[in-house]
């Protein structure tokens, strides 16, 4: 065996487990986690804690599995964009096969058993999920229209939906909120990323709003759903998951909000990079504070609920 | 150089069957976790098993 072909068996047939778990987007798990847990601790009723535990689990593999299904199918991007090329395909340490067989092999054990320890309706929500973020955005919208973060936000607004239907077995106004919260919030806070973030997603040939459009129409952008988003936030509040808390929390948190995108939306080019994109950072950073604080408040309220404190 | 002496390779192989063995036998305690609460709450139980009981 020669030293070529000892090192071309090392670089793609050893990969560490860590290279598998990196597959599955462990920061964004992070996020289904949490938006997941509330929406399960929200609902209306109860289920087992171990239930819960495991519903919980199985959502996020299921996230995880479509985020190495989406690491397969777009492994092309990610060898010409600097920020991916350290992940697990383009770095030669997992081959596209056994990326594609690992998501595949998840979705189809996360869907099941989330089906057999909570009830078939979360089941068939998680695999709409699946479906829609590898299908649906990965493979047909990211690559074809610039709107694509909006409609690819869809699949990382589900999980809230998910846990409401793990505790009811359907879906409601509520959970459909929770959903549009989370889908409304992704495109300002993605746009302002893609702002100060100096990508190379047109050498990729991902038509992103600030490459087909210029940066003019991302702030116009990132106002209107801004505003768009404010309307059901705090709409949000006079629901059976709202409460004075959370409303208080989110007439806060959308002033503020609103106020960082009108700033964004009057500044120009030249007067970003005058100060290094301060404002478009700040608004990032703050849209990271915004969804956590909504989830929290409603947990919050789904906490004092039982002291007859939370709720209207 | 002994020939037994561990390679890189052999290191990585470890960590990964190490965490596909701690998966597995998490999944193990899952599914057991699972049907012990299932069970202990009735899931299973034919309607008929329950109408006696309660009746």
């Amino acid at each position: 065996m020669s030293d070529a072909s000892l090192n071309t068996q090392a670089s793609t047939g050893d990969a560490e487990f860590g290279d598998y778990f990196a597959l599955l987007k462990p920061r964004v798990m992070s996020l289904v986690v949490f938006t997941a847990a509330v929406g399960l601790l929200a609902a209306p009723g109860s289920v087992h804690p171990f239930v819960a535990f495991c519903a919980i689990l199985f959502i996020a593999v299921g996230g995880g599995a479509s985020g190495a299904l989406n690491m397969w199918y777009d492994s092309d991007i990610d060898r010409v964009m600097k920020r991916t090329q350290s992940r697990p395909i383009p770095a030669g340490k997992v081959t596209e096969g056994e990326a594609l067989a690992f998501g595949v092999a998840l979705s189809g054990f996360s869907v099941v058993m989330l089906g057999l320890a909570a009830n078939w309706v979360a089941a068939a929500l998680l695999a709409f999920t699946i479906f829609f973020y590898v299908v649906i955005y990965t493979m047909w919208l990211k690559r074809w229209t610039p709107q694509n973060i909006v409609i690819g936000g869809a699949a990382g607004a589900f999980p809230p939906m998910i846990g409401w239907a793990v505790v009811t077995g359907g879906i409601s106004i509520e959970s459909v909120l929770m959903f549009t919260l989370t889908f409304m919030w992704t495109p300002p806070h993605f746009w302002a990323l893609c702002l100060f973030m100096k990508s190379d997603y047109k050498d990729a040939g991902v038509p992103m709003l600030h490459v087909t459009h210029g940066r003019r129409a991302t702030r116009n952008h990132i106002l209107v759903y801004t505003l768009l988003l404010a309307v059901v936030a705090i709409g949000m509040g006079f629901t059976g998951v709202g409460g004075a808390l959370y409303l208080a929390t989110a007439l806060l948190l959308n002033v503020l909000f609103v106020a960082g995108a009108i700033s964004i939306w009057r500044r120009d080019e030249a007067m970003s990079e005058a100060d290094d994109y301060a404002r478009e950072k700040s608004f990032f950073k703050l849209s990271l504070l915004y969804l956590f604080l909504h989830f929290g408040a409603i947990l919050g309220e789904a906490a004092l609920a039982p002291y007859g404190l939370g709720g209207w | 150089m002994s020939f037994r002496e561990e390679h890189d390779l052999h290191k990585r192989r470890f960590g990964r069957n190490l965490g596909v063995a701690l998966v597995l036998v998490s999944f193990i305690f899952i599914v057991f976790g699972l049907t012990v609460v299932k069970v202990t709450r009735g899931d299973y139980e034919p309607e008929n098993a329950s109408i006696q009981r309660t009746g």
